[in-house]
Parts: structure tokens; sequence; C-alpha cells
């Protein structure tokens, strides 16, 4: 089994509300040297051990976990999971 | 004309776009569960909206691949009407028959309310029976509207005439371009974030919604007639 961790981020392009909200926040909170919140997803995924499971990864985020209109995603694959 | 209305588990307006099809415009109409596969003998698809899946992921992501939605792709293809309203909207966004992506309301806040929409193209198939810049009232019911695209789809959009309706007055959600409707460019797919189904009755305070359903009406039977006489 390997572990894939996925994270999925807003493109560089894309305004992020919900990060402009918590910065405002964390202005109000007396933080004034955050000068940028963006808030993306983690996902965590477990897969069988396929000859390529990082080309599945990529066709399952490019399908699914991320929308590449709006965001990027990048993933780190972990060797075996014990179970 | 026949229409089918399609039900995702978390949809809530299947019922509203059902009587606005039956009791508004006094056709058939038949709710068809979003596992089966096929839309065969169906004239036109209505895509409702809801929550389907909850919003899981991001609005629309998993509907998009209901068992349906081959169905839906292939009634796109052959030109039949595809609505899609609201959650149908984002759903159409994320099936890759529509261009561009939701995102969270600028404002962060769900908004309910009527707004004011102007009809930017009334020579399609949804919007024949409305003038050219007329503004109507229609209902918005949404926390993810606001439309976002790069700027080569925008103009894309511009210069072949898809954007049909925008929010006239303020822009309520931080939609690109106050952008409340798109359509395809062959013009038989619609999605708008506004419920024309929830505006189809003056006793539901605005019936503004119906000329868009009597449109499509009218150009079904146009299309058969044509078909028939040809």
């Amino acid at each position: 089994m390997k572990k894939v961790k996925v994270f999925i981020t807003l493109k560089e392009s894309v305004l992020d509300p919900q990060g402009q909200a918590v910065m405002q926040s964390l202005h109000n909170m007396d933080y004034p040297n955050v000068k940028d919140v963006r808030i993306g997803k983690y996902i965590e995924l477990e897969l069988e051990d396929t000859a390529d499971v990082a080309a599945e990864v990529d066709e399952i985020c490019d399908k699914l976990l991320a929308n590449t209109v709006i965001e990027n995603y990048r993933y780190e694959i972990e060797e075996e999971v014990h179970s | 004309m026949k229409t089918a209305v399609i039900v995702f588990p978390g949809a809530n307006c299947d019922q509203d776009m059902y009587y606005a099809i039956k009791d508004g415009l006094g056709e058939d109409v038949e709710y068809v569960w979003h596992a089966e596969t096929s839309l065969d003998g169906f004239d036109a698809v209505m895509i409702p909206g809801g929550f389907s899946y909850g919003d899981y992921l991001r609005s629309g992501a998993i509907a998009r691949f209901a068992g349906i939605m081959p169905a839906v792709i292939k009634a796109a293809q052959e030109g039949k009407p595809v609505l899609g309203v609201c959650n149908g909207f984002q759903i159409l966004l994320e099936a890759g028959l529509l261009p561009g992506a939701m995102l969270k309301n600028s404002h962060l806040k769900f908004i309910c309310e009527t707004v004011r929409l102007k009809v930017e193209n009334n020579e399609t198939l949804f919007t024949s029976l409305y003038k050219k810049d007329e503004i109507i009232r229609i209902p918005i019911a949404h926390g993810e509207g606001n439309y976002y695209c790069d700027d080569a789809t925008l103009k894309t959009l511009k210069d072949n005439h898809r954007i049909v309706f925008t929010y006239h007055g303020e822009n309520p959600n931080g939609s690109r371009e106050a952008i409340a409707g798109i359509m395809n460019r062959a013009g038989n797919v619609l999605g708008m974030m506004p419920h024309p189904e929830r505006a189809a009755d003056a006793l539901l305070g605005s019936d503004d919604g119906l000329r868009l359903f009597q449109s499509i009406l009218n150009h079904w039977r146009e299309s058969a007639h044509a078909a028939y006489t040809s």
C-alpha cells in the first residue's frame, strides 16, 4: 500500500475570499505581519501498489479532486502503509 | 414536449422545477433519478438546484460523475435543450459542458433574495420571449455563485454572445463581469445561478421566469414542425 498526501490550492490568479477573511481576522487580532492567507485542501489517499501510482494519482486529481480551472495540486507518495 | 428533471441526492429545487413545467408551462415532465443511465424519449433536460452530495469536495464535483451524466452529455451533444440552475449550473461547469468555475461568494455569505437580471442575449432558445436588455426579477439562493473564468474564456464568451444574463445593479456575489448565466457554443446548454422555476407564477412574487420555459417550448414546437415538414 502507498499513502498519498494531496495538497490542493487555489491558483494565484484566483482571489480567495476565505483567505482574505481569515487574514482580516488575523490583522484584527494584532498580527500585522501576516501579509497573505490562502486556504486549500489536504486529502489523504491509500492505494494498492501498482506499476505507476503517480499516473493514477494524476488522473484522480485531474478528474475529481481538483478543478484545474481554479486549482493547482501537488502530492507526496509515501512508502508502505502497514495495515 | 417531454422534459426530464434530474434528481440528485441533496437536490432541493427539483419539485419547483417539476411544477414550473407541469403547471406553469402545462407540459409533460418526469423526475429522473441520478442512477438512471438513459434520457431517451426526453426532449429537454433540467438539472435543478440544491446541494447534490452535500456539496462535498466542490459544488457539483461528485454529481458530475453520477450514472445519468453520460446521458446528459449525450443529450447536450444531440442539441437538446439542457438547463442547469444554481447547483445544476455548477454541475454543468464541473462536467465541462460550460467553461469556467464557481468560487465562494466574494463576501462569503449565502444570499437568498430576488435580484434584477439583464437579458444580454435574447436570440437563444431559452430567451426568445424576452426583449434584449430587458430587466427581469428572479430569485437567487447560493453561497458559491461567484463565476470565474480566465481572460481568454471571457473573451470567447463575449465574442460569441454566450453571456445570456448578467446581474443588474449590485453584483451580489463578485461574479466576473456580473455574469449570472452563460450558454455553450452551440446555444443549447444554459447554466444560470438565478432560479427561473421560483419565478414561474405571480403568486410567488414574479412570473418573469416562466417565459424562459415558454421559450424552450416554442423552440421545441418550431423544430418539431421543421422536422415534420422537411
